[in-house]
């Protein structure tokens, strides 16, 4: 795992990618606290932080795009797989070597606080709860990223993959609005929910026993839950779905100033189920 | 050693691998033989682990490629058709990655990676960028890869692709060399590659078993005695007279005569070889030469691996009795049509193709 994630790390800086993200992300991290704590006056880089997120739609994507997509295209994954790391320690490696590239403006932005501290108040506490929010949001969107490298062997498919699903990330909380509220459309949007997941389950292990069972199971508890007590269904799902939202998570930190403990977990779990997936990608490869 | 036991790989409909069994033992330079396309570099794919089988088991050394990835992939050294090289570093950097990645120990890397840049003649080459080195360069560098750490078995997938004559008797000596302690695999189209490095080949045609042997008893046993080329001195009639009271000749052509002898070559029932000379020998005609005419590895090869069925499957009878060609060739001989019936007709439509191909393979072998 040191191996790849040194030479993963050290490629970033040989090609522009590892400087253009570095710079770039710095230069608008710049750009809105100069805008909203040195000239807006206000305390809180926090409020800095949070109107630089968007750029991460465009700037993941484009970090992470070559990190799976190009191996595979210049077949040096032939080299990682063959060797005796095993495939854990291959996303690993990559992964971090990612995360190490993101964290060098976010340290840079660690300077902000103290120099909001400097010229007045500041409030170090929040401000580094949501550098840290900060950090770990980029670090969902990277394994986003990383999957969808993954997946395909285009380095554009993957930016423009990772791009489109960041966005819907960001669109969460409007798109969940959107859904009906009542119990009966609860109940369809479960079903749809269950339909999605046994498809991906049908083709990540290629087993329609147990998609066929799942499936079974899902529609039992779901209509069972229905009949005995249709009013718990109202507002379910988009209560339920709103509950993933990533930005909800972030802003708890950033405008409410809590440190939102439930959010923090939602990011760590959804990094490691993300990682898991990219496992299961690229083991499932080998069999077909 | 490796062990490959009835391997099975299947895309769709295609088998890509079928029912491939073989054994290499520790010391061998053992070659794979095939044309383009017969699964080669499938099977070495998944002898490293890269690509996993539909059926069957690969033992690298005892450990179970499946079941013991690590330990299995750590006695491997691989070059693959295309030596994955990152182009963004220069030649050490990338050694000193791939040492890493093979977990060489750390005080002796350095020393290792000498040796792997001595050995593929890079030495003027180490601070370069990938990037920057032609094709040759690029196939040493991976190479040195695959030899880094001398692993105990070294797979090499077509390993002189893209070299000038000079670099490939190069490799060719480097093979040999490491074949003094190393289980060397390496797999190549072209035959007279094969033939100067390898001491053993196995032969496969559409990801099926043909023929393993060494490979001057695959000549042996397909040469067959029934056709002999005789000189004879004297005139054409008197020798057409001896064949005619001579047992067990079937046919004979003439291909040269000068004043005072003949060359011809005699088509028997069998071994005859007795026969005619004494038949010669009474009529008082000498024999100055009589030679069985002996299929040279190329024959063998173009004959196994005939795109057409029927030619495969009569080639791989004559091998029958020698390597027990398991169940491919009985399956081609025996029962015609039965697993193949499906491919039957897409022989025909690619027979016009099937020329060409083998003509290439000629002028590859005659590099």
């Amino acid at each position: 795992m040191k191996a790849i994630y040194k030479r993963e790390f050290a490629s970033y800086f040989n090609s522009m990618i590892g400087w253009l993200f570095i710079a770039v992300l710095t230069v608008f991290i710049g750009i809105y606290f100069m805008a909203y704590n040195l000239f807006g006056g206000k305390p809180y880089f926090s409020s800095a932080l949070s109107n630089t997120l968007f750029i991460f739609m465009v700037l993941i994507p484009i970090l992470t795009m070559r990190s799976m997509a190009e191996e595979r295209h210049a077949k040096t994954d032939q080299l990682l797989l063959t060797s005796p790391a095993s495939i854990p320690a291959v996303i690993l490696g990559k992964y971090f070597a990612l995360l190490s590239v993101f964290a060098i403006p976010v340290l840079i932005s660690c300077l902000c606080p103290l120099i909001i501290k400097l010229n007045g108040t500041a409030f170090l506490k929040a401000d580094y709860a949501t550098i840290l929010a900060f950090f770990l949001l980029g670090a969902v969107e990277i394994a986003v990223g990383l999957l969808i490298s993954t997946l395909t062997e285009s380095q554009i498919i993957a930016a423009v993959g990772t791009f489109c699903i960041l966005l819907v990330l960001y669109l969460w909380d409007g798109l969940v609005g959107y859904l009906p509220t009542t119990a009966t459309g609860s109940m369809v949007g479960l079903f749809v929910v269950l339909a999605l997941v046994c498809f991906l389950l049908n083709t990540l292990s290629d087993n329609w026993k147990v998609t066929g069972v799942t499936a079974m199971v899902g529609t039992a508890v779901i209509t069972g839950f229905y009949l005995r007590d249709s009013s718990k269904f109202e507002s379910l799902l988009p209560n339920a779905l709103g509950k993933f939202s990533l930005l909800n998570a972030f802003d708890s930190f950033a405008s409410d100033h809590v440190f939102d403990l439930s959010g923090m977990l939602l990011y760590l779990s959804l990094i490691a189920l993300l990682l898991f997936l990219t496992g299961q990608v690229l083991q499932k490869r080998r069999w077909n | 050693m490796i062990e490959v036991k009835n391997l099975v790989k299947r895309y769709g409909n295609h088998n890509a691998v079928d029912h491939l069994s073989f054994t290499v033992e520790d010391g061998q330079i053992f070659g794979f033989l095939g044309p383009n396309g017969a699964g080669k570099s499938t099977t070495m794919n998944i002898m490293t682990g890269y690509l996993a089988a539909t059926e069957g088991d690969v033992v690298i050394e005892g450990h179970d490629i499946l079941d013991e990835p690590e330990a299995a992939k750590q006695c491997i050294g691989y070059l693959p058709e295309l030596p994955p090289l990152y182009p963004d570093m220069t030649v050490l950097e990338y050694l000193r990655f791939v040492a890493e990645l093979k977990r060489l120990p750390k005080a002796d890397r350095e020393n290792q990676i000498g040796q792997a840049v001595a050995l593929t003649h890079l030495e003027e080459m180490s601070n370069r960028l990938i990037r920057n080195l032609s094709k040759g360069y690029r196939q040493r560098v991976g190479l040195a890869q695959a030899i880094l750490g001398f692993p105990k078995i070294i797979i090499l997938d077509e390993p002189t692709v893209g070299l000038d004559p000079k670099q490939v008797v190069e490799i060719r000596d480097l093979i040999r060399h490491l074949a003094q302690d190393h289980t060397v695999l390496i797999s190549s189209h072209i035959l007279s590659e094969i033939r100067a490095v390898c001491d053993h080949v196995l032969i496969i045609r559409k990801g099926r078993f043909v023929a393993c042997d060494a490979p001057e008893h695959l000549e042996e046993e397909l040469s067959s005695n029934d056709r002999v080329e005789l000189l004879v001195r004297g005139s054409r009639e008197t020798v057409e007279k001896v064949l005619l009271s001579a047992e067990g000749v079937v046919n004979h052509t003439f291909i040269e005569s000068t004043d005072d002898t003949v060359r011809l070559e005699v088509s028997t029932d069998g071994d005859r070889r007795d026969s005619l000379f004494y038949a010669f020998a009474d009529a008082r005609c000498p024999l100055l030469e009589i030679r069985p005419k002996m299929a040279s590895l190329e024959d063998v090869f173009l004959d196994l691996t005939d795109e057409d069925d029927a030619v495969a499957a009569q080639a791989a009878a004559l091998l029958g009795c020698g390597s027990a060609p398991e169940d491919a060739p009985a399956a081609d001989a025996g029962q015609p049509g039965a697993p193949d019936e499906d491919s039957a007709p897409a022989d025909a439509g690619d027979a016009a193709s099937a020329a060409p191909e083998k003509e290439e393979e000629n002028d590859e072998s005659n590099l």
